[in-house]
């Protein structure tokens, strides 16, 4: 049931967004399967009526009161980004190709 | 307060704190011993990746004017404190251990340092972990691990291994750790300090760049009880800026770590948190301290927690579901690493390449496994029921806390590995939180304190105490009633014995 492909690695790297190397694809293959086969052991366990938990402590509806606060400072922010253009972050073209 | 630079160093933070206030000792003196020592010994350690050195000096400056002004100073004023590299501190480098926010200055403070900064303490610099706060050894980091003050050779536990050896190192008197799956309390089992994960929500995590939402929880890293304690009071309390924060009083730890007292209370020994897996070293001095708090006037019990034996799965499914989410904000965009932007390459593969490069072997493992336990078709066999699964934890402790008071366990199942040894074997390096994880999954909190060193080797073994939600001034009560009945029989704290570097 837990055994994993080097092609179904190369599908979650791509999901993943990770340009993983071959020699990766094959090293995780190998321990994927192992660390899927070990955690699938909660399987075992009878649950079908128990609710899940997301949260430890259940909270709903959070609010504060509606006060302006001050926002990042915009320079000290584009500081940090890896390229910056118009006072904007500048990011690589956003379609491949064939889509453009 | 008449002490020399090298006594400075070795002095617990509540000593530090009352000698500045007193005018005995001025904050430039006890930060200028512990930059020294830094410079000293932490290219042996490599706790630190960061000193802030000039930064430091200035709010000791800032300190010592205010209390000669006769102002109101915090209980920790003027007192050192390192803070693990994973929570944002402005305009300092912070890289949570990876390369792929190498030199990354946040623009702002995360809520733990605005705290620590308003509490008058020192900020000494930011301290080594293992890359986003995965792994237990420190060894994941992408800056070269952390080597445990004990024995050079040995991991100083992790994910924050820096905090702890900081520590034990005599680097700092106070530090600031994270805990998801035990990442307090397994550096500070193995270098033989304490560390305490507050309750879910107890301490903010704005500003604590998030592993796994669910599980995180930033506490205190001290040499004793009392110094967590009065760590623990500053930074605890609820933050409009953390939606999760609980919106309710601090439990008085403070006074709990004074009063130390054990009498009556009813200790709980989960029964699936020792046996198998645990070396013999690790339970003989356990249960050496059981008979030490049955000695004191506790109540010891057992109580079975059944479904702690799928702990661990049910963390190393929710984990790397939630880090693979979480992690997909850095995708070289807005900060951090950006590799392949040639004009060619479009933005996903720009993302690709970047991830590629930035994320080290362990992070892109769990990122995978999310990413794996998430998909459709697995989803429900894997992290849906790893949900499942934490709502039985949670039944579980909540009915051993309707026979005991606190839990106990060993902390960790062995004392501090060898450098090298787990550290491409996934599942070995994982099996060392198994006595940890399940409080993270239930969002109750826990304490490590050393209980002694291990026959076998002379490392330092840890216990755990561990008590229900908002009840963390149980772990200070009984944790300084321990600690000062084993110092007793030492004739001092057990990170006394630790050796010269």
């Amino acid at each position: 049931m837990t055994a994993i492909t080097r092609d179904e690695v190369a599908h979650l790297a791509k999901l993943a967004r990770l340009d993983l190397s071959g020699a990766e694809l094959d090293h995780y293959a190998g321990q994927l399967a192992v660390i899927l086969q070990s955690v699938a052991r909660i399987g075992e366990v009878a649950a079908d009526d128990i609710p899940p938990t997301s949260h430890p402590v259940p909270v709903e509806n959070v609010f504060r009161d509606d006060i302006a606060m001050p926002g990042l400072d915009r320079a000290e922010v584009l500081a940090a980004a890896p390229a910056t253009e118009d006072h904007r972050f500048r990011v690589p073209r956003i379609l491949d190709e064939e889509e453009a | 307060m008449t002490v020399a630079a090298a006594d400075l160093i070795r002095q617990p933070a509540s000593v530090l704190a009352a000698a500045i206030s007193a005018g005995e000792v001025s904050s430039v003196e006890v930060t200028k011993a512990h930059l020294a020592r830094i410079a000293e010994v932490d290219e042996r350690v490599h706790a630190f990746l960061q000193v802030t050195a000039e930064a430091a000096l200035e709010s000791a400056q800032v300190v010592d004017a205010k209390r000669k002004t006769g102002a109101k100073l915090g209980s920790l004023a003027g007192v050192p404190i390192a803070v693990k590299d994973v929570l944002t501190m402005r305009g300092v480098p912070t890289t949570c251990g990876s390369k792929i926010l190498e030199g990354w200055c946040p623009p702002y403070d995360s809520t733990v340092v605005s705290r620590l900064r308003a509490a008058d303490m020192v900020i000494l610099g930011k301290t080594n972990m293992d890359e986003f706060a995965m792994g237990s050894s420190t060894e994941h980091s992408a800056y070269g691990p952390t080597h445990n003050p004990w024995d050079l050779a040995r991991i100083p536990g992790g994910s924050g291994g820096g905090s702890a050896a900081a520590l034990a190192a005599f680097e700092t008197p106070l530090s600031i750790g994270t805990d998801t799956g035990g990442s307090i309390r397994q550096p500070a089992a193995v270098t033989g300090t304490v560390g305490v994960k507050p309750t879910y929500g107890g301490v903010s995590r704005y500003g604590l760049v998030a592993l796994a939402s669910s599980l995180d929880q930033a506490g205190p890293c001290a040499r004793s009880v009392l110094d967590a304690a009065l760590l623990h009071s500053v930074i605890a309390g609820h933050d409009p800026r953390d939606s999760t924060s609980i919106n309710a009083p601090v439990p008085d730890v403070v006074a709990a770590a004074n009063r130390g007292d054990v009498r009556g209370l009813r200790i709980g020994l989960v029964k699936e948190l020792s046996g198998e897996g645990y070396q013999a070293g690790v339970l003989q001095r356990f249960n050496e301290a059981v008979e030490l708090l049955q000695g004191l006037g506790a109540e010891v019990v057992e109580v079975s927690c059944p479904h702690f034996d799928y702990a661990l799965g049910a963390y190393y499914l929710i984990l790397p579901s939630e880090a693979s989410s979480n992690l997909a904000r850095f995708d070289g965009m807005r900060y951090g690493l950006r590799v392949g932007d040639d004009g060619s390459n479009s933005v996903e593969q720009v993302m690709s390449l970047s991830r590629e490069a930035g994320f080290g072997a362990e992070v892109k493992r769990r990122i995978m496994l999310g990413t794996y336990a998430l998909s459709s078709g697995y989803y429900d066999a894997y992290y849906g029921q790893a949900q499942k699964v934490r709502t039985l934890i949670t039944r579980d402790f909540n009915a051993a806390f309707e026979k005991a008071d606190v839990l106990i366990s060993p902390t960790a199942p062995t004392t501090a590995f060898k450098i090298g040894e787990k550290v491409d074997d996934p599942l070995a390096m994982y099996l060392n939180d198994i006595a940890t994880i399940p409080v993270n999954l239930a969002g109750n909190c826990a304490m490590s304190l050393p209980v002694g060193l291990s026959p076998a080797d002379g490392l330092p073994v840890g216990l755990q105490i561990m008590a229900p939600p908002m009840a963390d001034d149980r772990l200070y009560l009984v944790g300084a009633a321990l600690e000062s009945a084993l110092t007793d029989s030492w004739g001092h704290l057990l990170i006394e014995e630790v050796p010269d570097l």
